[in-house]
């Protein structure tokens, strides 16, 4: 059987999977349609969460964020699960408690403002129109990869199946489909992580391989990987090279950023009881850490893998006993197909510059060391002759690196689109309940039926894949700005309200108002500061470079600056003008205790 | 049921527990994990040093355990205040 057909089958099967729930769980209410009737066990929420949270992003990309920088990139892992804490401890069971629908009405109740419920509807949308454009586009590059398709075709046929199951079903159609895409995608990240981990080290888990022996020459995984990335002219894998001061502030804001995205926190909607809120978050956190641990094994045994494909002897830890890898193996041996099949995608790339018949693979852009400048004089090299090496290969090519069966590919395959499309199912419901529950029932029509506000759910929902498939076809420039803006926006504005609403009762309307626009406007100038007006190239007012940063902070980082002006100008706004009124204050106190919370009803 | 008002001994509890949580939250990923990794590196693990380990492991594992920790302490603190569902 072809890999091909290999791939449809997979592929095909997961989708018949997916709109046979679909079919199964149709929404009837709009309880069923925004929160899955509050029916959901704390389990089953976790897994939908895990899936919900790990996108295309995760999936395909952080292990080769990582395997290219090393220690420092530990930011994305510590900053992606340590806000299941914050949410766990801060916010899940409170807005439980709560018993509404979306975020935005949590805003606009507690601070009695429809003003402040329009700016959370209009962060929600920045935030989470940003995050589904880089889905749609993964969704659009694994099938033109795996399917033979165009890109455009791809990203249609994904649109196609979540309009089916989000549609129909809602909330209730989402975490059933949810759960099922976990288990492909943890399934498609595992296999070929534990092959590798296996031939490398001998050790069948990743987690601990990582910290494990070679099995060839015998010297400690890590060790051997410093030593010779090292002697190519790359920094440590295992060192500190960044500004520590950013670092921190970047993991907090990544922290702060994942508990205020609004289609996670919704998720903790659909449990039956507050104190399922709070465990549900630590189940999500083991199902996520599943792929979390497993990333820097794959993404350190990846960059080892290549790094010895291009220098054989670098295997044993002995960069250059052997010489480099020729261009006649690159281009015939069956072993290094991958390579050329690679190439034609673009994501991999590479010169036989000094046209010696062998591809030196090293870091050309640093002040070489001894040994490296030696074996640059000896070998007449005139630069790097593997130019390009994308990060998303480290995952995407990984069973074909190490020779796995096609079926492994194939589900690979199906565990990327799995990511993407459950990913991008949670933030259209995000999308599409902000709209037709905080604008048209919220701001526009409070009188409208529930048959007719399940309806506009419903449309919502349509116009919203259509707009993200669209500019998925075209993406603009800031869809590449997922961390920043996404993250950012999430850790300036959405987080700090949430959390001032439930811990304090003194914070008022006119505080919360000023507060989130402060730390809104503040994240977006310093962002545009450096990546240009909305965006626009060569309109950034300073170079992106760490020399150029206020005190070295990144504008990924700022997020956590513009929460605390967040907190400071609510609380000093707050403190100037009136207190809230005494409901405000009860209904404070009444989501701070779990007893009384709306429980799941009456199944349709 | 007891009505339990602001600065209640329900609401103090709950916010001795979150505190506890957030100091070994914040110890293991930006202590351990990256502003004290030089005072631990003599500590060797697996090819690298401690620090290391946190940072890339150590502080999820952590992270789960305090989440599951929470809620059941918050269980017990639920119960003992009458405030339970």
């Amino acid at each position: 059987m072809s890999q091909f057909t290999l791939n449809l089958l997979v592929i095909g099967a997961s989708f018949a999977l997916y709109i046979g729930i679909a079919i199964w769980a149709r929404a009837g209410s709009t309880a069923e349609f925004y929160a899955a009737n509050r029916g959901v066990s704390p389990v089953m929420n976790g897994m939908a969460t895990a899936a919900d949270w790990m996108s295309a992003a995760s999936f395909i990309s952080m292990a080769g964020l990582i395997a290219f920088t090393g220690y420092d990139n530990s930011t994305y892992l510590m900053g992606w699960t340590g806000g299941y804490v914050l949410l766990a401890l801060l916010l899940a069971p409170y807005l439980r408690k709560f018993g509404k629908f979306t975020v935005p009405e949590f805003i606009g109740d507690r601070f009695y403002s429809t003003t402040a419920r329009i700016i959370a509807v209009v962060c929600l949308l920045v935030v989470s129109i940003t995050y589904v454009i880089g889905q749609m586009t993964g969704v659009g590059v694994t099938f033109s990869r795996y399917l033979e398709v165009s890109n455009a075709t791809g990203l249609w046929i994904g649109a196609a199946l979540v309009f089916c199951y989000a549609v129909l079903g809602g909330m209730k159609g989402i975490t059933y489909t949810q759960v099922a895409q976990y288990i492909v995608l943890i399934i498609a990240y595992t296999i070929p992580a534990v092959f590798i981990a296996m031939q490398l080290t001998g050790h069948v888990l990743p987690q601990t391989g990582l910290f494990g022996t070679l099995n060839e020459g015998g010297g400690k995984f890590l060790a051997t990987l410093d030593q010779v990335v090292t002697d190519l002219g790359f920094k440590s894998y295992t060192g500190h090279h960044n500004s520590t001061l950013d670092m921190v502030l970047f993991t907090l804001a990544l922290m702060i950023g994942t508990a205020g995205l609004p289609h996670v926190i919704i998720r903790f909607f659909t449990v039956p009881k507050v104190s399922d809120a709070r465990s549900s978050a630590g189940w999500a956190l083991v199902f996520i850490a599943l792929l979390y641990t497993v990333a820097p094994a794959v993404g350190s045994m990846a960059r080892f893998n290549l790094t010895a494909t291009m220098w054989p002897g670098a295997q044993s830890g002995q960069t250059f006993s052997e010489p480099a890898v020729s261009l006649d193996a690159i281009e015939t041996s069956p072993e290094l197909a991958w390579m050329r099949n690679w190439q034609t995608t673009g994501l991999l790339n590479w010169e036989d510059k000094n046209g010696d018949g062998m591809i030196q693979y090293y870091n050309d852009a640093a002040e070489p060391g001894e040994t490296l400048a030696g074996v640059i004089a000896e070998q007449g090299l005139v630069g790097n002759e593997l130019p390009t090496v994308n990060n998303d290969i480290m995952v995407l090519a990984n069973p074909e690196i190490a020779n796995l069966p096609g079926w492994v590919i194939a589900i690979v395959a199906a565990g990327g689109l799995a990511a993407a499309l459950s990913t991008a199912a949670g933030l259209l419901l995000a999308i599409s309940g902000a709209v037709s529950h905080d604008l048209i029932k919220g701001a526009i029509n409070p009188n409208i039926s529930e048959k007719n506000e399940l309806l506009a759910a419903r449309i919502s929902m349509g116009v919203s894949i259509l707009v993200a498939t669209l500019l998925g076809l075209n993406p603009p420039g800031f869809a590449a700005q997922t961390v920043a803006l996404a993250f950012g926006l999430a850790a300036s504005s959405i987080f700090p309200v949430l959390m001032m609403g439930i811990f304090s009762t003194r914070i008022n309307k006119q505080g919360a108002i000023a507060g989130m626009l402060a730390g809104i406007v503040s994240t977006i100038l310093y962002i545009f500061t450096y990546k240009g007006w909305f965006f626009i190239a060569d309109t950034n007012m300073l170079p992106d470079t760490p020399a150029h940063w206020f005190m070295g902070i990144s504008p990924a980082s700022f997020g956590t600056i513009g929460a605390l002006i967040n907190f400071a100008v609510a609380y000093l706004v707050s403190n100037a003008t009136e207190e809230p009124p005494e409901h405000i204050r009860d209904l404070v106190e009444s989501i701070r205790v779990p007893r009384g919370a709306v429980g799941p009803t009456a199944g349709h | 049921m007891a009505v339990e008002g602001r600065g209640s001994g329900y609401w103090r509890a709950n916010l001795r527990v979150i505190w506890l949580c957030l100091i070994v939250w914040a110890l293991v990923s930006y202590g351990f994990g990256i502003v004290l990794r030089p005072l631990i590196s003599g500590i060797k693990v697996g090819g690298t040093d401690l620090g290391f380990w946190f940072a890339q492991q150590g502080s999820i594992l952590v992270f789960i355990v305090l989440i599951f920790w929470y809620a059941k302490r918050m269980n017990q603190i639920d119960r003992k205040h009458g405030v339970e569902e």
